[in-house]
């Protein structure tokens, strides 16, 4: 294992609070594609919800070594921490000639916590083909408080992204993100690991914050996705400079002074004084 | 020969609540059985507008009510607000 960190920046991290997902293509070695099959066939042992991540995954166990490896381990400490607990996992198996696919929807019964949020890593061990159909993801839907499957009316989306991927990428996504194994139209079965992890730190800076004022952060929060309505995709913005603002413990930060402005109570200050 | 009519329905999400507005999201549900569209099979639109779909013979039959939002709501985002319902009527069965 590597003994360096590979932490994300500040950008990538603005990027995943706008669009809710980060996709690392094809870090996981061959080998351990490979033996990822035999591994699902022969089942996963079940972890009870909150359990540490080295209790619910023994030293040398195909988990164990995926989440290590330095790449998702620097993600995952980026977005979720250091010592997560592991809520669960499962295997998605999707079969080929599906006749559908299914509904949009996101993992979590509603979520309100404005302050925190758990990862989902899915992780292909195969090459994932548009036949073979793969994860559709809506990006920047992860900030909606919708439940579960009461997006299934919409299937389509404009900016969705179907999923085709390298053998042994791994997807990282926010809890709350609009998602759905699309209908698998090939003859091979298709393979996802899934595993959902629950910070227990605060998730405050917890990436490499270097370049916490590079213009590139404030790009990636301000980004519009072709889907959202045009009165609402401003206040996607404006939930996503509250996420930053805890995120980067800066109560301050601001885009085109939005919050700023509606928090402007001259009123109230004076009734306190 | 059945002379059975069956009802195709359209639904297109628009950007804002004018009918001549952008999609920007769609599902389609077929009363005839002849195919079976579903989620995540298309990327590209079936109309630009929904007065598009009128023009080419769909026929509007709701649209979403606009709805304020409950006090203390006001930025919170959820669901597609723009909804509108088509449909065609074709033979089958």
């Amino acid at each position: 294992m590597s003994t360096t960190r590979q932490l994300l920046n500040s950008t990538q991290v603005a990027r995943f609070v706008a669009h809710g997902f980060l996709r690392l293509d094809g870090i996981v070695p061959p080998e351990m594609n490979e033996e990822a099959l035999a591994v699902f066939t022969a089942g996963l042992p079940s972890v009870p919800y909150g359990t540490p991540v080295p209790k619910a995954f023994p030293e040398g166990s195909f988990a164990r070594r995926l989440v290590e490896l330095p790449a998702v381990a620097g993600a995952l400490e980026s977005l979720v921490g250091p010592d997560p607990t592991v809520d669960h996992h499962y295997v998605h198996i999707r079969e080929p000639r599906e006749g559908s696919a299914q509904p949009l929807h996101g993992d979590a019964v509603i979520d309100l916590r404005p302050d925190a949020f758990d990862v989902q890593l899915m992780y292909y061990p195969q090459e994932v083909t548009a036949e073979m159909g793969g994860t559709l993801i809506v990006p920047g839907s992860h900030l909606r408080r919708t439940n579960e499957s009461d997006t299934g009316r919409y299937q389509n989306l404009r900016g969705q992204t179907r999923l085709t991927c390298p053998a042994g990428t791994v997807v990282l996504l926010h809890h709350g993100i609009w998602h759905g194994g699309r209908r698998n139209d090939s003859d091979i079965v298709r393979h996802m690991y899934k595993i959902r992890f629950n910070p227990t730190v605060p998730q405050v800076r917890l990436w490499d914050t270097a370049d916490l004022d590079a213009p590139a952060v404030r790009e990636e929060l301000g980004r519009g996705f072709p889907w959202y309505e045009q009165a609402t995709g401003r206040l996607e913005i404006l939930n996503r400079i509250r996420l930053w603002r805890a995120l980067s413990g800066d109560p301050a930060f601001d885009i085109e002074y939005w919050a700023t402005r509606i928090a402007n109570r001259p009123a109230a200050r004076r009734s306190q004084a | 020969m059945s002379t059975t009519v069956r009802q195709q329905v359209l639904v297109l999400y628009l950007d804002t609540s004018a009918l001549d507005s952008r999609v920007v999201g769609w599902a389609r549900y077929d009363g005839t059985g002849a195919t079976r569209p579903t989620t995540g099979d298309s990327d590209e639109p079936p109309y630009e507008t929904g007065v598009a779909a009128l023009e080419d013979g769909w026929r509007l039959f709701q649209a979403a009510q606009l709805v304020p939002p409950y006090p203390g709501t006001e930025h919170e985002t959820s669901f597609l607000k723009h909804e509108f319902f088509f449909e065609k009527l074709v033979s089958g069965g």
